[in-house]
């Protein structure tokens, strides 16, 4: 990186532990060079990065605002999305159609229990799991809360990785209806609630997206700053 | 010795130059803050060429073929994306696309790209935009779980005809590893550390020197 940049940055670090924000400094959000900020910082002129000249910002952009909007959105979907049928399978004489915890179900009456546990994981219990740590992570954010910031960044992380595989029961769904073209011995059909289901997925991600983990640690840097001068 | 903010906690801290297989975490919330690769520097080209070309076995060989009283039929990657939009349902049928085909073939494409441009130093501006969206689309490039999906659903149908995995599952399979393979081998910030500055501007001729040393693959800067 830039070294006469660097210098400079290394003389406002001082020896005590210190957020880049608090020593006047910020993370390029596009490439991470660490940047002095502008003077006009408190009025919301950041300046740019040198190295790629984008705006500078020290934290996300109304990260708190998008992380609920999105949130939201996905719980509203949720509860179509669980309660419409997605997958309807026609033989002869005999019409079977399922929603999301119907196909878990007929997983694990046909004996596969195992693929029954994971989809009933990945495609409820996630999604819901999600919207709570969220939710918390959130909420812990807003009061300021100083305490186990630790334990919040790998809860957050943690959401963050296990996110994508609730586009399983997507996966599953589409590519049933994609083989199952044996009309009129064997034919599937899509049902209403998958778009509910796929709209639950994609929000919940960018809701994790939208988050901003170093939210979680300004509360402790606050009361840090608070106790060393 | 470079200064970073940790993307995770924003905390300031130094780093020193890493050895190879080395990663630098941030001892407050143990986000990782630098690594660097072991191994020869041609290493996550070599991956990112093979996974250009499983991609393409993969998405061109059947996926799954299925028969029951006499009657067959058979899918490809693109299949399920299609079927559900011959279906009407249109939203869907975009994000299968989008997770199951757009979103790999970016991420490859785009970091073959990088790996390519940026051998000798400084690469130029775009590379550092594309190594950028690389890391955005890998998220939502999910091999692995298209693959749990499509056994899902073989094993959902097993039981009403008879289902056999075509070629196309080993190569989706193989490119599960190899997608695994480059994430542990290629990190997108790091490109930043070779790509010219905004403007034409050179970094200096020290920073460059340091970041020769900086850098984990690629010619050194002269």
């Amino acid at each position: 990186m830039n070294a006469a940049l660097n210098t400079a940055v290394q003389s406002a670090v001082q020896s005590a532990a210190q957020s880049a924000l608090q020593a006047g400094l910020a993370s390029c959000r596009v490439c991470g060079l660490l940047c002095r900020t502008a003077a006009a910082a408190q009025q919301g002129d950041w300046g740019h990065c040198p190295r790629c000249g984008v705006q500078l910002v020290s934290r996300r952009r109304y990260s708190i605002q998008r992380t609920w909007a999105f949130a939201i959105a996905a719980a509203i979907c949720y509860v179509p999305a669980n309660f419409l049928p997605v997958l309807t399978t026609n033989e002869p004489g005999e019409s079977e159609t399922n929603t999301i915890m119907g196909g878990v179900i007929s997983l694990y009456t046909s004996g596969s229990w195992f693929l029954a546990l994971i989809v009933l994981i990945a495609s409820i219990m996630i999604p819901v799991a999600k919207l709570a740590a969220l939710a918390y992570l959130l909420v812990g954010v807003q009061r300021g809360s100083a305490q186990g910031s630790r334990d919040r960044t790998r809860l957050y992380r943690a959401v963050e990785f296990i996110g994508r595989w609730s586009m399983l029961d997507v996966f599953v769904v589409s590519f049933v209806a994609a083989v199952v073209e044996l009309e009129p011995v064997l034919s599937a059909q899509v049902g209403p609630g998958m778009p509910y289901f796929a709209a639950v997925v994609i929000l919940t991600m960018l809701a994790a997206k939208a988050f901003d983990p170093r939210l979680i640690w300004n509360g402790l840097d606050e009361a840090d700053g608070r106790a060393h001068g | 010795m470079l200064v970073v903010g940790c993307p995770g906690c924003d905390l300031l801290q130094r780093i020193p130059p890493l050895p190879p297989g080395a990663t630098a975490r941030c001892p407050r919330c143990s986000d990782v803050l630098a690594s660097r690769p072991r191994g020869p520097a041609e290493r996550p080209l070599a991956l990112a060429a093979a996974a250009a070309i499983v991609f393409i076995i993969a998405n061109t060989a059947t996926l799954m073929e299925l028969s029951a009283s006499g009657r067959d039929s058979s899918t490809t990657i693109i299949g399920g994306a299609y079927a559900l939009w011959q279906q009407g349902y249109l939203f869907t049928a975009a994000v299968v696309a989008f997770c199951s085909f757009i979103a790999p073939a970016i991420y490859i494409a785009f970091v073959l790209a990088v790996l390519l441009a940026s051998r000798h130093p400084p690469a130029p501006y775009w590379v550092g935009e594309l190594a950028r969206w690389a890391g955005f689309m890998r998220p939502w490039a999910m091999p692995e779980v298209m693959l749990l999906g499509i056994l899902v659903a073989l094993s959902k149908i097993a039981d009403r005809a008879t289902v056999a995995p075509g070629t196309g599952m080993v190569a989706l399979g193989v490119l599960v590893v190899l997608l695994a393979a480059i994430a542990a081998t290629f990190d997108p910030a790091e490109v930043w550390t070779r790509v010219e500055w905004a403007g034409g501007r050179r970094p200096p001729q020290e920073a460059r020197s340091a970041q020769s040393s900086q850098s984990t693959y690629g010619a050194p800067a002269q």
